[in-house]
């Protein structure tokens, strides 16, 4: 299968890549890991009159530490999260989740913040942004501007990144010591769409109580679904198996999954409710551990 | 454009419009015909080759990319004129059935021992995930690249 005709541009210089963006944003798909977007270029789904390849700009690909969050750049790849030691020590969710992401050799080429800006609504990143709090780093010729995650994200393949803007960077909130999370993932076979995922983060007060918790569920819903209100339900709490039962009957309710080959509405609505239980339990267990 | 590589070790150039296919840019332009195409989708692994040293599915790869890169495909694996560890333990354990996903798994599994010289079965099943094999059940493909780590291992220690 073979794309349409376009022009292929590989800028060395960030400067470079957002004036391209600048002239002709409209009609430029950026390539970073392409893992999404040349499956996607090959069935005609997508059809740039220009592709921009950014794996030649430099010092895009670390994963670094600044201000309580861990930042992943433009070309930080999948794998690269699975192998960071910084990342199996700041982010519980981010760790669990990334050994999950497609398979070992997709991995190798697929980004972070391209999976974010492509925004397919079955995508596992989404959720665990959502779960434990990100940032978005949109660069542009004027300029640069910081949105929340929840900003970011608007719906199935569409985010608030404009045409001349590129995502450079995406800054997730770091665990503490009284902090945990977790991702469960379903699937059928190593590297399909996720049947059911579920992105916890909690953390501790000093009293024990949680002061902080986040849930977001993939393929269950039109888009990865944050739950407010089972958040809501937690925070202030003393942690406790109800409590996390209760949780998981208000994600479950919140979801509204399609049945299709990998399970009914029915089957998926329930393992939605058994993860976010068990997720919970997981990430209570790091907090309370204080482990990694 | 003018596309550069260096190819098991050979300089190779050759214009390639840019949307064509690494795979198919090995295997028609540059004659390499070891390196298969599978499903065409990313999902099956038999294309895969290894750019720097890392595995890739080359069908999800425009040949313009790897402009400048280091590439391995499957006859490249042999060393001195004589096959590899890989090559010779895909033999002697029987690692195949039909041989269309022999180049990869044993591609992958040459770059998955550079990084874990001695892995565990259930670690090489979690390394050869991103590959189909249709015939085998997989049960020869770990065993082989346990021989070939074995061999590796007795290669380094003697």
């Amino acid at each position: 299968m073979y794309p349409n005709q376009f022009e292929y541009l590989a800028p060395t210089t960030l400067d470079e890549a957002l004036s391209v963006l600048a002239e002709r944003g409209d009609e430029v798909k950026v390539l970073a890991g392409g893992q999404s977007l040349i499956p996607m270029m090959k069935l005609r789904l997508a059809n740039p009159t220009t592709l921009m390849d950014i794996n030649r700009l430099p010092g895009m690909d670390t994963i670094g530490e600044s201000n309580g969050h861990l930042t992943f750049g433009a070309l930080v790849r999948h794998n690269d999260v699975v192998k960071s030691d910084l990342v199996t020590r700041s982010n519980h969710t981010v760790a669990t989740a990334a050994p999950w992401i497609a398979d070992p050799i997709v991995r190798n080429l697929g980004t972070v913040c391209g999976s974010l800006a492509h925004h397919d609504p079955e995508g596992d990143w989404a959720s665990v942004m959502l779960a434990t709090g990100a940032e978005v780093v949109l660069s542009s010729s004027d300029g640069e501007r910081v949105v929340p995650i929840t900003e970011f994200l608007v719906d199935m393949f569409s985010t608030s990144c404009q045409p001349n803007e590129l995502v450079t960077e995406v800054r997730v909130n770091k665990h503490s010591s009284r902090s945990g999370g977790d991702y469960q993932k379903l699937e059928r076979k190593i590297g399909d769409y996720a049947t059911v995922g579920v992105a916890t983060s909690l953390e501790l007060g000093d009293d024990g109580a949680i002061a902080s918790a986040g849930i977001a569920l993939t393929s269950v819903y039109p888009y990865n679904l944050k739950v407010t209100e089972a958040e809501n339900l937690l925070v202030g709490s003393q942690p406790g198996d109800e409590l996390f039962k209760e949780a998981g009957a208000i994600a479950a309710a919140a979801s509204d999954p399609a049945g299709d080959h990998r399970g009914s509405a029915e089957y998926k609505r329930h393992v939605v409710g058994v993860f976010v239980e068990r997720g919970l339990a997981n990430s209570l267990a790091m907090a309370q551990g204080g482990q990694s | 454009m003018k596309v550069t590589v260096s190819i098991n070790g050979k300089s190779r150039s050759a214009e390639a419009e840019p949307r064509q296919l690494l795979v198919d840019f090995i295997r028609t332009t540059l004659g390499l015909t070891g390196t298969h195409i599978g499903c065409d989708t990313t999902s099956c692994g038999v294309c895969t080759i290894l750019v720097d040293g890392t595995p890739v599915k080359s069908c999800t790869m425009f040949a313009v990319q790897a402009d400048g890169r280091s590439i391995t495909t499957v006859e490249g694996l042999k060393q001195n004129g004589e096959l590899s560890n890989m090559q010779k333990a895909f033999h002697q354990e029987h690692g195949l059935q039909c041989g269309f996903c022999t180049p990869a798994m044993m591609l992958v599994g040459s770059a998955f021992l550079e990084e874990n010289p001695d892995p565990t079965d259930e670690e090489i099943r979690w390394a050869i995930s991103g590959n189909l094999c249709r015939c085998t059940g997989y049960m020869n493909i770990v065993k082989s690249i346990q021989a070939a780590a074995a061999m590796n291992n007795e290669e380094v220690s003697a």
